[in-house]
């Protein structure tokens, strides 16, 4: 179930553009950790090589070693499509597969790691959705398009899809950047109630949410524009928020500027 | 364009003081540059339909004169003479022929294009994709008499080999059985139209895959979908109105090509069951070949059997708008 993450000396490129530098830290398994910093630091970037999804960006590397329990998914030998299996990861943009009805997009992932009996595939996709808090509201239409929901319904779809796979680990790229304020609620909500078994992490943009939703903050941030990124400080999200012990992070979490 | 019409028509204007106020309130369509392109686009339009209405109505007159005069029945007679008094032709063969040629083109060529397409758009390195699509291109600009001059003289030389091996091994269906006459059958016929095909449904078929969006395709890898996967979870379902109406615009070419088939083929009146022995005929492939020496009767039939392959087009592409619209709540269009 859930695992700890534990990256050393991360460092990640675009083509001969260094995006990420050097980064370190440990998250630990049932915890919110949330990636805070401006625009072009490279948290998003970050994210995406805890599930290898940053080298199928053409011209995507990376060095170094990201450790889930014991086991370096950047080892060789070590297949970046089992990787994203054990790793799930939810996108800005709510993504549900526009062709697929609402059970089918759930039950994708589980289609594709191998053959369930039809019940077993209705239970999984009922657990999922409750999981995600949208059980309720689709229950008498599992069979309609999924891109018929709203935005806020799309995304908890999304996570369902996610979550139906029984990750380790779950992360979120600014989950809630495209939805309303009450959407934006019911996700948080849900990530109160899914860190019980999974271990997150999400980036977000508003520093409320990383105060709300989350048990510890990094917060990232580059010297000047064309720079890597660099991870400034991790530490509990009181502490990030309240004295945090870098200036720039206090610069940053006060407003004056990003 | 009942709705623009009226949007765009002012109702008479009060008779006011022109002052700058009235001036801006008047609609666009007075301006003389949104009357003038309203007049050519409407123009145009209307030119269209005009223009069918012509076709339509000369085809039909001609084919009722035609059909009027004809001693067979022309939807089911095995035969086309039309220097007889009177004269006795009909479709039938034509009908099967055209239909039977364009379909194994259509089972050559459709999936072979969604394949090069996808190689293209997902696999293929950028600096290869490129110079491959170029010479698919350059494989759409050949004129169909070549296509033919290269299917008589390399194609079908070249085919008996193929056709007795599919007649030691499958001969025994009917559909492949062949008695060892000259390769100028529909299967040739319908090879030839694949390969002129190729080139349009692929293009079109690229351009669809191109456009999936990179988040439905990073939905499935963050999924844990291999490559594979990722095309049939995400490309292919999105692509798929797309593909089938690539496939139309090849099949409308292959159901109408002309010179081509009539290069090839060694037609003869009747329906054959197999697809190996000479023989057959096409729609268009008939009217070339007789047109020239037809007297004005046979030109008469000849154009009655143009306005069948004219109904038939209508409805294989009334076919594939149905099947597209059915799915149009699941297409990717509303994601």
């Amino acid at each position: 179930m859930a695992k700890r993450i534990d990256v050393s000396g991360l460092t990640a490129y675009y083509g001969s553009h260094k995006a990420i530098e050097d980064i370190s830290m440990t998250v630990e398994p049932r915890s919110v950790t949330a990636f805070i910093g401006p625009s072009g630091c490279g948290k998003s970037t970050f994210l995406r090589t805890l599930n290898r999804m940053h080298e199928v960006t053409p011209g995507g590397r990376v060095e170094g070693k990201v450790l889930l329990d014991d086991e370096n998914l950047y080892g060789t030998g070590i297949d970046p499509v089992s990787v994203r299996r054990e790793v799930g990861m939810v996108f800005q943009r709510p993504n549900p597969f526009p062709t697929m009805s609402i059970f089918d997009n759930v039950a994708a992932g589980l289609r594709l790691n191998g053959n369930y009996r039809k019940s077993e595939l209705n239970d999984i996709v009922e657990k999922s959705l409750k999981g995600a808090n949208l059980w309720n509201e689709v229950k008498d239409r599992l069979n309609k398009p999924g891109s018929g929901l709203s935005g806020g319904q799309q995304q908890r779809l999304c996570i369902a899809r996610a979550i139906a796979v029984e990750p380790n680990v779950l992360l979120m790229d600014e989950p809630c950047s495209a939805l309303d304020p009450i959407s934006t609620l019911a996700i948080e909500d849900l990530i109160g109630e899914l860190k019980e078994r999974f271990t997150i992490v999400i980036v977000t943009h508003n520093m409320q949410q990383a105060a709300r939703v989350s048990d510890r903050t990094a917060f990232f941030n580059l010297s000047a524009v064309g720079q890597p990124g660099r991870l400034i400080e991790i530490d509990d999200t009181e502490r990030i928020f309240s004295n945090p012990s870098v200036q720039a992070t206090e610069d940053y979490i006060s407003g004056r500027f990003g | 364009m009942d709705i623009s019409t009226q949007n765009t028509e002012a109702p008479p204007p009060a008779p006011q003081p022109t002052t700058g106020e009235t001036k801006r309130a008047a609609r666009g369509a007075t301006r003389p540059g949104d009357r003038i392109f309203l007049g050519l686009s409407r123009g145009s339009g209307i030119l269209l339909l005009v223009i069918m209405a012509a076709i339509a109505v000369f085809l039909t007159y001609r084919a009722t004169l035609a059909i009027g005069k004809d001693h067979g029945n022309f939807l089911t007679t095995f035969e086309w003479n039309t220097n007889l008094n009177p004269p006795v032709f009909g479709i039938a063969v034509l009908a099967f022929g055209t239909v039977v040629s364009s379909i194994i083109a259509m089972i050559i060529a459709v999936p072979i294009a969604v394949a090069i397409a996808l190689f293209l758009t997902h696999y293929a390195p950028r600096r290869m994709s490129g110079p491959i699509a170029y010479v698919i291109d350059l494989l759409a600009a050949v004129p169909s008499i070549v296509y033919g001059l290269w299917g008589a003289l390399v194609l079908v030389p070249n085919l008996g080999g193929v056709f007795s091996w599919l007649n030691d091994y499958l001969g025994w269906t009917g559909i492949f059985s062949w008695e060892g006459g000259a390769p100028r059958s529909m299967l040739t016929v319908g090879i030839l139209l694949a390969i002129m095909i190729l080139p349009i449904i692929t293009n079109v078929s690229r351009e669809v895959f191109r456009q999936v969006p990179r988040m439905h395709e990073e939905a499935a890898l963050a999924l844990g979908a291999t490559r594979w996967e990722v095309i049939r979870m995400a490309v292919l379902p999105f692509g798929r109105s797309g593909v089938i109406s690539a496939s139309m615009l090849g099949l409308g070419r292959a159901l109408g090509e002309t010179m081509a088939v009539a290069t090839v083929l060694s037609p003869d009146f009747l329906i054959h069951a197999s697809l190996l022995n000479p023989g057959g005929g096409t729609f268009a492939q008939n009217i070339a070949s007789k047109f020239s020496e037809a007297t004005e009767d046979g030109r008469d039939a000849l154009i009655a059997s143009g306005l069948v392959l004219f109904v038939i087009t209508l409805l294989v592409n009334g076919a594939a708008r149905m099947i597209i619209a059915r799915r149009k709540e699941y297409s990717g269009a509303n994601a």
